[in-house]
């Protein structure tokens, strides 16, 4: 018992410390990562958003990270120890960290909290996400210019509507090319494994198909695709280095403009929770340069980009079916945010079926 | 000149004793002076590596919450290494016993009641004791090899909790994602003590260490044990018999690893997911052998093991070195304790080659 008094006092005294010390020090703004942030994707992309919050407001502001961190238990841990550790701000960047950053952000209330790409908020938890779909749209439609075979491969991940809603899009930009396109999907049931994604690009090159798109992390997928002379499309961060001849675009995640404008409102003390959902005009995801391909494709692929930011083109707009030709949205209808978030059924043209 | 390794007559008290510090010593100066070339201060490094997780309360927490499944599954495999039986599937048997114990917080999740807690954990060790049994099965009727089968079968419970999660245990209000239900309040293994979020696992990997301490030590069942596993023929002529043994020690710890993964699920995660352990069931592995296979030494062991991991994420966040560099100083002591634990069996001997070569001709 009196070891205990001790080691509370103890505790009372480091944290006391700590509290007096900050006051004087720079706000601590920290990140949560769930792989290496060299990994040349998902996490990388969070970094650079990192790097790009310390280069515009280093002067008020120093960032932490935890990288390699195991969704579980050990992301409670890891972001319990981020907010005894002094952070304000603290952005978590995978889905799995959903619930644990919900659970600490109960016992730190005066800590705010940033969870990517999930559905559950807090008083003190925002969640932000990026419309990844709009770059699909513009990559299938590049995939039907470019396909011979009007056949293409997605290399997913897992089965969560974020994934699926990608996969629809694609499809749907690529049969508004050519109406006959056709995807093969392989769930790779991982978000970063090079070998697996490896394998599962080889197996769809080997049931023929000439393009290769993936929702998975690593830079795997490209180099198969160089080394087999076919085209690919890069993901989250771009991937022109693993294929030079390769990429055709990429869809880069730009989390910094994001990371800044949230860092500074809470350093004025106007962060408020939040579920921000930011697409291709506001920064948050570009679309790396079109590359290895013909003129009248890049320029197709511009006019694109440039209606989608415009918000003359809407990627999920009628009339489209649904997989087994039943009819979803009318002509001109356009789906809503929610039905989009909840989304677990495939449009017409995806030869696949939809692990349930 | 060249280094020699010669078997002791007997084994060395002293260095049983002085091996763990040696090793320490070593990891210190070694650890020091990689820090040091990364361009890091060594004592802040070191600092944070193994003083300033045990320096707060929250951080002793979750210092036991993260030793408890390595405790619990170690104690387990003693018994089966001890016995001369390689258990290797020890993870396979932690997910099994977290599917099984969860059925009744899952299917029948309108259940409120009691005894759902105590039912959980009975069915997790009968869950994971069950999935032992099948290697158990192959080596004593089949002969079987048990390192192979075990392993093997990690791979079949790490799918089929894959395919639950994603399939006919799926949670219907959880937005097609790859998670069960999370447990209602009867199904959560309480917190021991208010301060911090250790649960009773950690309490049950005690009391699994002591009871099969005294096991080992004071009964016939842990002198069969040991005869058995050193030699089977001794343990022939005293009446015991191997495929008992093979029976007993593979459910015993199959058991075990079910009882860490149900508690491990019921405390802290709440839920099943796809992926519901770091890989505990073979990092156990190392516990049981960092433990000297004695229940004991395999609590101080997993307490360790559990330390460089907390005491790499603090690295990571005071001096700024990767993950990377963290798990490289971890094996650098894993390295240095399990090498200088060849100390106890074995004495070093400088071998000077002119001695050396007179003594072979002398042996023609």
């Amino acid at each position: 018992m009196k070891k205990l008094l001790v080691a509370l006092a103890t505790t009372a005294a480091v944290l006391g410390v700590v509290s007096a010390a900050s006051a004087q020090e720079k706000a601590k703004v920290c990140f949560v990562y769930v792989g290496s942030k060299t990994d040349g994707g998902w996490t990388q992309a969070h970094d650079i958003g990192r790097q790009q919050v310390e280069k515009e407001l280093g002067d008020k502001v120093e960032t932490q990270f935890l990288e390699n961190v195991p969704e579980g238990p050990d992301a409670e841990r890891a972001i319990e120890r981020l907010a005894r550790s002094g952070c304000g701000l603290i952005f978590t960047t995978s889905f799995g960290f959903m619930d644990a950053t919900i659970k600490i952000a109960q016992k730190f209330p005066d800590v705010k909290f940033e969870h990517a790409t999930g559905y559950k908020t807090a008083p003190n938890v925002a969640t932000y996400n990026s419309r990844f779909y709009e770059g699909r749209y513009i990559q299938g439609q590049i995939a039907a210019k470019m396909s011979q075979k009007g056949l293409a491969g997605y290399i997913a991940s897992f089965p969560i509507p974020e994934v699926v809603m990608g996969i629809n899009s694609f499809v749907i930009g690529a049969r508004s090319v050519n109406p006959d396109f056709k995807i093969k999907v392989v769930w790779a049931n991982t978000w970063f494994d090079p070998g697996k994604e490896a394998d599962a690009a080889k197996a769809l090159i080997d049931q023929g198909v000439d393009i290769l798109t993936q929702h998975t992390d690593t830079t795997a997928p490209m180099q198969v695709a160089a080394e087999r002379g076919i085209k690919a499309f890069g993901q989250a961060s771009d991937m022109i280095a693993a294929g030079p001849q390769t990429q055709l675009t990429a869809i880069v995640d730009t989390w910094g403009a994001y990371y800044v404008k949230r860092t500074q409102a809470f350093l004025d003390g106007k962060w408020e929770s939040t579920s921000s959902w930011d697409g291709l005009k506001d920064g948050i995801l570009t679309m790396a340069p079109y590359t290895n391909m013909p003129d009248d494709v890049k320029a197709m692929a511009e006019a694109t980009e440039a209606k989608i930011k415009s918000g003359e083109l809407k990627p999920f707009t009628g009339p489209l079916n649904k997989q087994d030709g039943s009819p979803w949205l009318k002509e001109g209808e356009t789906a809503d945010d929610g039905t989009l978030l909840g989304m677990n059924f495939y449009v017409e043209g995806v030869d696949d079926k939809l692990p349930q | 000149m060249r280094i020699e390794l010669e078997k002791r007559p007997k084994v060395s008290t002293l260095f049983s004793v002085l091996s763990p510090f040696i090793a320490f010593a070593l990891t210190i100066v070694f650890g020091g002076i990689m820090f040091a070339l990364l361009g890091k201060n060594p004592v802040t490094a070191l600092y944070s590596f193994f003083v300033e997780p045990l320096s707060e309360v929250w951080s002793l927490h979750e210092l036991a919450i993260k030793a408890a499944p390595l405790i619990l599954i170690g104690v387990g495999l003693s018994v089966c290494f001890r016995s001369n039986n390689w258990n290797i599937g020890a993870e396979g048997q932690f997910i099994m016993g977290a599917i099984a114990g969860s059925i009744l917080p899952v299917v029948f999740y309108d259940w409120q009641s009691p005894v759902v807690l105590p039912l959980m954990m009975l069915f997790g060790m009968i869950g994971g004791a069950l999935f032992a049994a099948v290697p158990a099965f192959l080596k004593a009727h089949m002969n079987t090899n048990e390192i192979l089968t075990s392993l093997m079968l990690v791979y079949v419970a790490q799918l089929f909790l894959d395919w639950l999660v994603r399939g006919p245990w799926r949670n219907p209000q959880g937005m097609n994602f790859p998670e069960t239900r999370t447990f209602g309040a009867d199904a959560i293994l309480p917190e021991m003590i208010a301060s911090g979020r250790t649960h009773w696992g950690f309490a049950f990997a005690i009391v699994a260490a002591v009871l099969v301490w005294f096991m080992m030590r004071y009964t016939l069942r842990g002198f069969e044990i040991t005869v058995l596993g050193q030699s089977a023929r001794a343990g022939r002529f005293a009446g015991f018999s191997s495929r008992k043994m093979i029976w007993f020690s593979m459910l015993f710890s199959g058991a075990l690893a079910g009882l860490a993964g149900i508690a491990e699920v019921s405390g802290a995660i709440q839920q099943l997911r796809p992926v519901i352990s770091p890989g505990y069931g073979f990092t156990a592995i190392i516990v049981a052998f960092l433990g000297r296979l004695n229940p004991l030494g395999i609590v101080a062991a997993g307490l360790v093991l559990a330390l460089t991991y907390l005491g790499g994420e603090a690295a990571q966040l005071s001096i700024g070195v990767s993950e990377r560099v963290t798990r490289v100083f971890q094996g650098l002591l894993l390295f240095f304790v399990l090498s200088c634990d060849t100390l106890i069996h074995y004495r070093i001997r400088l071998v000077w080659e002119r001695f050396a070569a007179t003594k072979t001709e002398e042996a023609h």
